[in-house]
């Protein structure tokens, strides 16, 4: 690995200061998971790496009812799923957060890098997407907030100028009756990179026949994670039945436009796309009707 | 360039200081400059588990830390496991149910299933297979590993209750 | 020798604790990367980025100007071996080919092919300093798939190599290096007797061992010209003879320590490292240390053959099999010299079947050199051959299980490349099928289905030597020089015990350099437990002659007198058990030392019969394993635990073959996926618990009667899962590996009817 100046900074204004000083020529560093391999293989260089885990902003976790989360971009995976309530709020998130690497990965690997690192198969930016997630991004001028849905721009690239760092992301308050899951196909049970995912979030109405309102978002099939408007408004109003998932998972693909590549044909994503919205789906449904029992 | 910079650790319940440059990482700087070669290198890229160690008390790829990260931390190899003139039950277990072959994912393992253990010593089979997916074996196929992580389980269960 | 085979053993068959487990637990045992001397230096090995192209010019000046860096070398700085050959204990090889793969010359012939070394005073500063020599290459068309490398516009590889086939040899050179041919009986009238004939193709991607620890060396070449090898290896002895004859050095001057190793599987017997690091060593003027990062090790060194097989089957309407037809192309990478000969002879190895005819081709092509990975060449036979008897049984309409029974190779049967089976136990392990929990439970269960295949390894004798030095309290220091991979040091010490009357610890066994112990070769082709096994017990009843006769002294008797039953020895109403008598003989007079050199010509054929359970998502292709179960004849189990060890280990490598493992080149002809998040090895979550079944044949060449054990396992797995895939869904796999979008796309396209 080529060497570089390691720092450590405690407060926000220092690392952005850092950040912009060293413009391209430095990279943040949280977990580490994809960074470090990254500077290894020589896929990306650095001259400085600043670690933000010192900063109190980015190391939040900070849960209250009708305030909605608060998580601090380097915040770890493991962090989060041990939460004790999260898994009801915002269960997709921590389906993915579950399942990112094995668990040496997921003590050090955090939700704000994954999307930083902005690769299309990130398994938590589907759950952001579909819980509607702002970020808070910090720069020597000031701070800015945008959707997580506006933030990745392609494979590897995000929104993120030359000094600005992501300090946390928040996510609102989930609404009654609503629930929400993520699934992604590996080809083995662990360990592997999606070869597609699917985030889903239903809100019933007070009947719990009828679905509400719906948002899909889906990881693997295309430059960027996407989400799948056409299918989840489709849901709006219908019933939350098998059928009405299957005809919302077949208008999915249409929000696919995968490559074909070692981890799968094009053909095979487009199938995928369907088969994980229907059963993040119909997962989403049977935890909505497990709170209500 | 970089320059070395000094770290102050607590490793395997013992104040422990290094020097290293800052794209060293953990697992080079245990094996290299701490002396501590139970941690293997199997990949170098957080595939395989070899280079478990614990981090304040949770298990991580050594390779994806660098050095300079663990000022102030506390961080236990596989030589800190047995106690005293004792071992452990994860390695007596592995032992007496023929756990490993090779060995070289033997400490990954211990290490890894230890802080299982310690939070949940009933962990189903299933719970353990998930939580060791990030430890690559080719040798056992893993069926007396997971025998042995369950009756350490057991055994620890039972000492607590006691 | 002594045939000792019993039923009832002391040590034999029980489970003691291995002697080196206390040191592999605790993070003490020493593997080679561990081994750093303080003056160590570190190198780096730069790698042929171009799947196959021309050497233009390599310009080290770079490398060898920067700070920390100690020395720097190329193929140039190995000796021309070009016309020489060796004989390396199993067949002469082609010196240059080793040499040239070790570092290469005028062409690069696979993405990964080495170029040049650094040593420097840490691996980053020598990684840095190889990233900057410059290498001129004229990158040249590839070929990656063994049926394009055959045909006659495929882009050429060696200009020196000519296809061999009965004797002869091609006029104009080829990829094509190997045509092998066996026959037996009149495979035409064979067929014509059959009423059931079955043909089909089968593909098969290249797949890796897939060892967790990377090759890894140091090495010391000191100013007297003795270079000292500490080695990730399976056989020191070969690893030693390798390195001295690319080095063109004197054998004497080589030693290699083997140290602990992380796994073989038969990718750890041609060196890669060793003359590299002892060439840097020299010119540094001190150790130095190389160890392969994990994506040189996919691209790098020697994965086993990719393939194309068609086999024809064909049967009366009773089951017995009348005629059997196999065509085999084998991909040998980059040189010549690969696995399609154990391929050729294993095909129909697990049946008896009077005419048969095997044509094999073995190919050349722009992949790393082709290396031996646990039963070289047979698992994929075993895929083409037992999935043909599977649909042959169902065409039959009678289960695999006695369609293989009607026709199961055993004594006197024939095999078609010659040889006659002795006593060997297939008959015992389908019995033990046929009546095991497994196969008698039912499946339930939308696709669920339940495969059987079955598979054969040789398991081969070969040299080994031992020595035993009996302390004065009367236990034993035994030496020998075969690495212990997967505790087998244990399981020799308990043959050892076993003949001497003592038990497992009483024996300590150490794994020594090649300065240490007399000639012993690889730990691979499942001998080690079986030949080392021999040499242990034939140092034991040396030790038991020397006692004897001095015994014969104390007691005045003659040593004919003496009769040793269970260890113990007694004559004229003296008795005295191993340690009594050593004790005693310690302090009469000489210290008692034993030993014992084997060369069994034999092998220990080793069966097997493995049963899966599988349940298809037919929305993704992807297979789950419900229920697995190895049944295998140990001919007698030493160390059972680590015998089951062996059996679930190997099944679980071919269910990692059977489902996901396989090299993925792109279309420039580059591995894509060298690394192990896109390598798939299975995981701990991916498996159920691995049943096993151990069946005792005991085998007539063995005083114990112990067959080889660890090579079998990985033959039956991906035949069994592609059974039970049919079984389950109806849809018959015909290429490796059975990923779930080729599953996926093979059910899309049974459901149109394709």
């Amino acid at each position: 690995m080529k060497d570089f100046e390691y720092s450590a900074p405690d407060d926000l204004q220092t690392a952005t200061a850092l950040l912009a000083e060293h413009g391209e020529r430095a990279r943040v560093l949280a977990g580490g998971t994809d960074i470090i391999v990254q500077l290894r293989e020589g896929l990306c260089s650095a001259d400085f790496v600043v670690d933000v885990k010192n900063i109190p902003e980015l190391m939040a976790l900070d849960y209250r009812a009708k305030q909605g989360l608060t998580l601090g971009a380097s915040t770890s995976c493991s962090q989060l799923y041990e939460h004790p309530d999260l898994a009801t709020a915002y269960p997709a998130l921590i389906d993915a957060a579950r399942i990112i690497g094995g668990w040496q990965i997921q003590t050090r690997a955090s939700v704000g890098g994954n999307l930083c690192n902005s690769s299309p198969a990130a398994d938590t930016i589907p759950p952001l997407l579909v819980h509607e997630a702002t970020c808070l991004i910090q720069g020597q001028a000031g701070s800015r907030e945008i959707p997580a849905s506006e933030f990745c721009t392609g494979p590897g690239q995000n929104v993120l100028q030359p000094g600005e760092l992501l300090v946390t992301l928040q996510l609102p308050e989930p609404a009654a009756n609503s629930s929400s899951a993520y699934e992604r196909f590996i080809p083995r049970n662990e360990m592997d990179i999606a070869v597609a995912g699917a985030a889903s979030w239903i809100q019933l109405d007070a009947s719990g026949q009828t679905i509400e309102e719906a948002r899909i978002a889906l990881a693997a099939v295309a430059a960027t994670p996407v989400m799948a408007t056409e299918a989840a408004e489709s849901l709006r109003g219908k019933p939350a039945t098998a059928e009405s998932f299957a005809e919302a998972g077949e208008l999915a693909k249409n929000a696919a436009s995968p490559i074909s590549d070692m981890r799968g044909t094009a053909e095979y994503r487009v199938h995928l796309c369907s088969v994980l919205t229907q059963r993040t789906l119909a997962r989403a449904l049977a935890r909505i009707q497990e709170a209500g029992s | 360039m970089g320059t070395k910079q000094l770290v102050s650790t607590t490793i395997n319940g013992e104040p422990r200081q290094f020097i290293c440059e800052a794209r060293q990482s953990l697992l080079e700087v245990l094996r290299d400059e701490v002396g501590l070669t139970g941690c293997k290198e199997g990949c170098n890229n957080g595939n395989c588990g070899a280079c478990s160690v614990l981090l304040d008390g949770q298990p991580v790829n050594s390779c994806l830390v660098f050095g300079l990260e663990v000022d102030g931390k506390e961080i236990t190899t596989i030589e800190g496991i047995a106690q005293g003139g004792e071992f452990h039950a994860l390695q007596q277990c592995f032992l007496e149910g023929a756990a490993l072959q090779c060995g070289i994912c033997t400490p990954g393992f211990i290490v890894t299933a230890k802080a299982l253990l310690d939070e949940n010593p009933g962990a189903s089979e299933e719970e353990i297979r998930f939580q060791l997916a990030g430890n690559l074996c080719r040798c056992t196929g893993y069926d007396k590993i997971i025998r042995a992580v369950m009756k350490a389980g057991e055994q620890m269960a039972e000492t607590a209750a006691s | 020798m002594t045939q000792e085979i019993k039923q009832e053993y002391r040590v034999l068959g029980t489970r003691p604790i291995r002697h080196d487990g206390a040191d592999k637990v605790t993070g003490k045992a020493i593997y080679t990367a561990d081994v750093k001397p303080q003056s160590m230096a570190s190198g780096f090995i730069l790698r042929n980025p171009h799947a196959h192209a021309r050497i233009k010019s390599i310009d080290t000046s770079a490398a060898e100007a920067m700070e920390g860096v100690l020395s720097v070398m190329t193929a140039a700085d190995l000796p021309d071996v070009t016309d020489k050959v060796a004989d390396l204990g199993e067949g002469t090889v082609n010196l240059s080919y080793l040499s040239h793969n070790i570092l290469a010359r005028d062409k690069a012939l696979y993405r990964g092919h080495a170029v040049a070394a650094v040593a420097a005073i840490n691996v980053h500063i020598a990684e840095e300093a190889a990233n900057a020599i410059k290498v001129e290459y004229e990158p040249l068309e590839s070929v990656t798939w063994v049926m394009d490398a055959m045909k006659d516009d495929a882009p050429l590889l060696h200009d020196d190599v000519f296809t061999k086939s009965g004797g002869e040899q091609s006029e104009q050179p080829s990829n094509v290096s190997v045509h092998l041919n066996f026959q037996q009986g009149d495979v035409q009238k064979g067929f014509e007797e059959a009423d059931v004939v079955v043909e089909r193709e089968f593909k098969m991607a290249t797949v890796h061992q897939g060892y967790i620890e990377p090759h890894a060396v140091l090495a010391d070449w000191n100013q007297d010209g003795r270079i000292k090898v500490w080695a990730s290896t399976q056989g020191a002895f070969t690893c030693r003879q390798q390195t001295a004859e690319v080095l063109q050095v004197p054998l004497s001057h080589v030693t290699v320590v083997p140290c602990e190793i992380g796994g073989g599987f038969g990718g750890k017997i041609a060196i890669y490292l060793e003359p590299v690091a002892a060439v840097l060593s020299r010119k540094a003027g001190r150790p130095v240390q190389i160890v392969m990062r994990r994506n040189d090790v996919f691209e790098a060194t020697g994965p086993t053959p990719g393939a194309f097989i068609r086999v024809k089957l064909g049967a009366t309407k009773d089951g017995k099999l009348t005629a059997g037809e196999a065509w085999l192309a084998y991909e040998s990478g980059a040189y010549p010299g690969g696995m399609l000969g154990p391929g050729c002879m294993c095909v129909f190895s697990c049946y008896d079947i009077p005419n048969a005819l095997v044509d094999g081709y073995e190919v050349c092509l722009n992949k790393p050199h082709i290396k031996a990975y646990r039963a070289p060449g047979a698992t994929q036979a075993a895929f083409a051959c037992e999935s043909v008897i599977d649909e042959l049984a169902n065409e039959l309409g009678i289960s695999i299980l006695e369609l293989q029974q009607k026709n199961a190779a055993k004594e006197g049967t024939r095999r078609v490349d010659g040889p006659v089976y002795p006593r060997v136990g297939f008959v015992e392990c389908l019995e033990a099928a046929a009546s095991s929990d497994h196969w008698n439970t039912p499946l339930e269960g939308e696709n669920r289905g339940r495969g059987l295949a079955s598979g054969f390894w040789f398991g081969c004798g070969l040299k080994s030597s031992v020595v035993a030095s009996v302390n004065s309290d009367g236990t034993v220091n035994l030496t020998e020089g075969s690495t212990d991979i997967g505790g087998t040091r244990t399981s020799i010490a308990m043959q050892m015990a076993e003949v001497l009357g003592l038990e497992s610890d009483d024996i300590n066994p150490r794994v020594v350099d090649t300065d240490n112990i007399g000639y012993t070769d690889v730990t691979g082709g499942s001998r080690t437990t079986f030949a080392t096994g021999m040499a242990a017990y034939e140092a034991g009843r040396d030790l038991q002659r020397q006692m004897t006769v001095r015994a014969a002294d104390l007691w005045e008797c003659k040593p004919e007198d003496i009769q040793i039953t269970a260890g113990v020895f007694s004559a004229n109403g003296n008795q005295a058990n191993f340690k009594e008598l050593a004790t005693e003989l310690f302090k009469a007079g000489e210290p008692l030392v034993g030993r014992a050199t084997v060369a069994p010509e034999c092998s220990t054929n080793g069966f097997g019969t493995h049963i899966v359970d599988v349940e298809v998502d037919t929305d993704t292709g992807k297979v789950t394993i419900l229920r697995y179960t190895v049944i295998q004849d140990a001919g007698k189990a030493v160390h059972p635990s680590y015998v089951e060890g062996q059996l679930q280990g190997g099944a679980v490598q071919g269910i990692g073959w059977a489902l996901n493992e396989e090299y993925f080149f792109d279309g420039c002809g580059e591995m894509r996926n060298a690394s192990f998040l896109d390598y798939r090895m299975p995981t701990a979550y991916d498996l159920p618990m691995i049943d096993t079944i151990i069946v005792e044949a005991a085998n007539p060449d063995h005083p114990y009667g112990v067959r080889g054990v660890g090579e079998t396992p990985i033959v039956p797995p991906p035949a069994a899962i592609a059974n039970a895939i049919h079984s389950a869904i109806g849809v018959r796999m015909e290429e490796l590996p059975m990923s779930p979008p080729r599953l996926w796309k093979a059910i899309q396209q049974n459901q149109n009817g394709g």
